[in-house]
């Protein structure tokens, strides 16, 4: 193997699992290491320059980063990474005079958003402060999208919600409420020199079956708990069936249980591994009571003199991989309700087909991946809007990027020329077996949320369940964070191949050995790299044998005993800090830095 | 000395010996020797070895005597027995408890000064008995715990971190066991655990007393140019003579042990000791052949490392002394100490 060049800031990023995972690229271990100092406020910042909204995501978020958490693969739970940023802003202390200062003298160029959600809100973040006019179209009137309509209170406080909503419209966006654009033509047409659509995908698929339109007891999820959420529903029947299991699906079933409904079944077609909704959100609707029934789809829904009296699904059995199914028979439950979610559609009626914006077969919008401009030059697309249902994080990071794009669309450069990313690396030694971070191993186990009780959680629409860490819990989950940004770097010009490293290593990562091809390498190390996901660190001959040193990522706890058992220095811990490009990089980077 | 203990985290693949053990459990307290230091590697070489052949750590005594290299039993099986004896003393306290406790497995780990100077008459008289019993020297040729003065097997000419030049001839501890009667003799490097750890498993299957040389560079005192046991001196002029591997009992059923270019010899316990590459007409059970063929290499100033020297038909020193199966540890006290009576009854007889 050639040997690895650590230049490139994407090899030491793909060593920090969490932030190569986060669509946003946050900088976990910096800010676990500033919860763990008490920098509550730091640690937000740090959180908030790329993912905008740590508070909503610390609650919400589908944490992509914890199932690639190194943590993970050594004792096998992962950081509790979520649960830490709701931590940092929870207990955050005055921040206004951290954000980014706004110019009085704008820069002349007018940016109309088209829905407030996450992607528009991220959108106007990155470019007020560099000067842009950015106006929000939102139907409904209150900001935020479907992080308002379509998360319940009991997961997201609204006052949670409008806290973070409102450190971007008080940089001074102008937001227009109950204005649904009904014509992308009059608004291209009304001089804006560039527009976002962050409209989302507002459309519940309905299940069209027998039944489907003879009563008024059937509901589209989104839209049912958008209703929820705007104080027009306030009640359901005792026996309530949810088809669909993804997280929608969690939400209704669990407002359900706060609305009156007694006897709550969430219908899934297939078999638990298959669901669509994270794992801790079918902890927390079981534990709530509901049941779920798998291998059930639904056939028609039977209706008696005018009302819904249940549902009559076929009761499947699946072959090993659940691709095949076969119909075993025909069950009834009763129900007063029925909620569909099984999913969201994209719907752009209000987009005229004639304006050189086109679309594909499935009616999305043909968008770049990496500029999110569509085909009509000035229109980019973000968030659920631009490819479909995903998260409030895909959804961040779509605004970020269509931010540079506009930003570079506005003065006349190509949107495809992305500024780079760039890294700093600084060595973390303070002396002899001495380190800026806490190396130690904590074998603590993964902190378990507490949750308000089961009676009391059921009171009101707007209790939020989850607790949020105390101090204690805290103290113990930061320390399982592995400090996988302080790398191991390796100069081999200084190894004496004494094998210190290699002997005091408590995960066999290393190995000396004469060069190979990487499935070869990978079997002849002193344990066997079996995780093709994880880089082989490969250094250039050594000195003494001209043999190489190997270091497989996969399992390195960070402990930093490498570098001080080495006689030489050859190894070092180094902490590696991704700068990310933001539409306006400097201004970006150098709004916070932490001390 | 490191900033923590070793991490409880483990590999998620890490094997199992027949014990049911990872290597992880042979190991023991962290090393306080200086980072990059020799012995640490032969730590780790000795972990291997002893996790390889499922070795007990009950059924183990580790027995060390003063200097760097006498610290480092603490630093692999945790779980094993150990005895930290006065300054040279480690052969003769291992004698004594190997002749009150023969079941127990017995790995020495001396220095260059405490087995080639304070302690080299014990050293000879353990080598005279065959103690059976693993006998490590970890030869970096300085006082490393005094501050690098040259030791008794520092080469002449060897140069001190200050630049002078050693003036007396060196004692060669593989030269010494051979000329008086020693049964496995091996010399090694740290910085080849390929060679080391198949050496470590046969001496410890081995009849009566393995001694093993192994060159360790003091990284502190003794790892500059003009040092002869440096890490890049060790490696230039390090020259492998045999390339030898166990097949222990289990395993001889083995089809690929071609008997071409291979001297086998049978240890005690059936297993095989299997010398692939040696050099033609070198018998490694032929102690005059041996000790010829190192003089004339080291002439040439090679440092020839493999196991060198074997014979297993040696009896140790319990079979010599036709000593009781029992071990005395285990002895009733009244047969251990039958009594004044006895006691007047075998003077008697010498009167």
């Amino acid at each position: 193997m050639d040997a690895t060049d650590i230049n490139n800031p994407q090899y030491f990023h793909k060593v920090v699992d969490c932030q190569w995972a986060c669509p946003a690229h946050t900088n976990v271990p910096e800010y676990i290491r500033l919860i763990a100092q008490g920098r509550y406020t730091d640690a937000y910042m740090v959180n908030r320059e790329s993912n905008v909204f740590p508070a909503i995501l610390g609650r919400t978020c589908d944490r992509p980063c914890e199932p690639a958490c190194r943590r993970g693969r050594v004792d096998t739970h992962p950081v509790a990474i979520c649960r830490l940023k709701r931590v940092a802003a929870d207990l955050k202390g005055e921040i206004k005079h951290l954000l980014p200062k706004i110019p009085a003298q704008k820069n002349g160029k007018r940016i109309a958003c088209i829905g407030a959600g996450p992607a528009s809100l991220t959108v106007a973040n990155d470019l007020m402060p560099i000067g842009y006019e950015v106006t929000i179209f939102e139907k409904l009137d209150k900001p935020g999208g479907l992080m308002r309509s379509n998360i319940p209170a009991f997961r997201l406080p609204e006052q949670v919600l409008t806290e973070e909503v409102n450190l971007i419209l008080d940089m001074g966006v102008e937001i227009r409420y109950n204005s649904p654009v009904k014509s992308m033509r009059e608004l291209l047409a009304s001089g804006y020199d560039a527009v976002f659509v962050g409209s989302g995908a507002p459309r519940g698929k309905d299940l069209e079956l027998p039944g489907r339109h003879e009563t008024d007891r059937i509901h589209i999820g989104i839209d049912w708990l958008e209703s929820i959420a705007f104080g027009h529903i306030h009640s359901i029947g005792e026996r309530v069936l949810i088809i669909g299991v993804g997280n929608t699906a969690m939400d209704c079933c669990r407002s359900s249980c706060r609305l009156g409904g007694k006897e709550i079944k969430v219908m899934a077609r297939r078999p638990r591994p298959y669901f669509k909704a994270s794992p801790w959100e079918l902890e927390d609707a079981e534990e709530e009571g509901v049941e779920i029934v798998v291998n059930h789809a639904p056939k028609q829904f039977v209706i008696e003199n005018g009302k819904l009296t249940g549902m009559i699904f076929e009761r499947l059995e699946w072959d090993a991989q659940a691709k095949k199914s076969r119909t075993l028979d025909e069950v009834f439950y009763p129900a007063d309700d029925v909620i569909l979610a099984i999913g969201q559609e994209n719907a752009f009626p209000w987009i005229e087909r004639d304006l050189r914006i086109e679309f594909d077969k499935w009616g999305l919008p043909v968008v770049n991946e990496t500029t999110f401009e569509s085909t009509r030059a000035g229109v980019f697309f973000g968030g659920d809007s631009a490819f479909g249902p995903k998260n409030i994080i895909w959804a961040v990071e779509h605004g970020h990027q269509a931010a540079i794009s506009i930003h570079n669309f506005c003065r006349s450069i190509p949107v495809t020329e992305r500024p780079a990313a760039g890294m700093k690396l600084m060595s973390q030694k303070m002396g002899i077996s001495e380190w800026s971070y806490h190396n130690d191993y904590n074998p603590v186990h993964r902190q378990k949320m507490k949750h308000v009780d089961l009676a009391e959680r059921f009171r009101k629409l707007n209790i939020e369940v989850e607790l949020g860490f105390d101090a204690e819990q805290t103290a113990r989950e930061v320390e399982r964070c592995l400090n996988c940004d302080i790398q191991t770097v390796f100069s081999a010009p200084r190894c004496i191949e004494c094998d210190a490293c290699i002997d005091v290593c408590p995960v066999q990562c290393l190995t000396i050995t004469r060069n190979g091809e990487e499935l070869d390498l990978r079997s002849r190390l002193s344990a066997p790299a079996l995780n093709l996901d994880q880089a082989l660190y490969v250094s250039p001959p050594l000195p003494h044998t001209q043999r190489i040193m190997v270091k497989d990522e996969d399992i390195c706890v960070h402990c930093g005993l490498c570098a001080e058992r080495c006689p030489t220095a050859a190894w070092d811990m180094q902490k590696f800090e991704l700068a990310i490009a933001y539409a306006d990089s400097t201004s970006c980077m150098n709004s916070y830095v932490p001390a | 000395m490191p900033s923590i203990a070793k991490p409880l985290a483990r590999h998620p693949a890490l094997k199992q010996n027949e014990l049911g053990l990872t290597i992880r459990d042979y190991e023991g307290s962290m090393s306080t020797l200086c980072a990059g230091c020799g012995h640490d590697s032969i730590t780790a070489a000795i972990v291997r070895a002893l996790w390889e052949i499922s070795m007990q750590p009950h059924m183990l005594a580790k027995m060390s005597g003063i200097g760097c290299s006498s610290k480092t039993p603490a630093y692999f099986v945790n779980g094993a027995h150990g005895f930290n004896s006065a300054h040279g003393r480690m052969p003769a306290i291992t004698t004594g408890a190997a002749a009150a406790n023969r079941e127990l497995t017995y790995i020495g780990v001396s220095g260059d000064g405490d087995s080639l100077s304070i302690g080299i008459g014990h050293m000879c008289h353990a080598i005279r008995r065959n103690v059976r019993m693993v006998y490590i020297i970890e030869n970096n040729g300085v006082y490393g715990l005094t501050k690098g003065q040259f030791s008794a097997s520092a080469d002449v000419g060897s140069k001190s971190k200050r630049g002078e030049p050693n003036q007396f001839a060196p004692i060669d501890p593989v030269m010494l066991a051979l000329s008086i009667g020693a049964t496995f003799v091996a010399r090694s490097f740290s910085g080849d655990k390929e060679q080391l750890v198949p050496i470590l498993k046969a001496a410890f299957r081995h009849r009566g007393m393995a001694l093993i040389d192994v060159i360790s560079p003091c990284v502190t005192f003794n790892d500059h140019t003009g040092s002869t046991k440096s890490y890049l001196y060790t490696r230039k002029h390090a020259v492998s003579a045999t390339d030898a591997d166990l097949v222990p009992p289990a395993s001889e059923i083995v089809a690929n042990i071609s008997a071409q270019d291979v001297t086998a010899v049978t240890l005690h316990d059936g297993s095989i000791l299997r010398f692939r590459s040696v050099p033609e007409g070198y018998d490694p059970t032929d102690r005059v052949k041996v000790t010829s063929y190192l003089q004339q290499r080291q002439q040439k100033g090679e440092i020839i490392t493999g196991l060198l020297f074997v014979n297993e038909h040696v009896p140790d020193m319990h079979e010599m002394n036709n000593t009781s199966d029992t071990p005395l540890a285990r002895m009733p006290y009244e047969k251990l100490c039958p009594g004044s009576a006895a006691l007047e009854q075998l003077q008697e007889e010498f009167r």
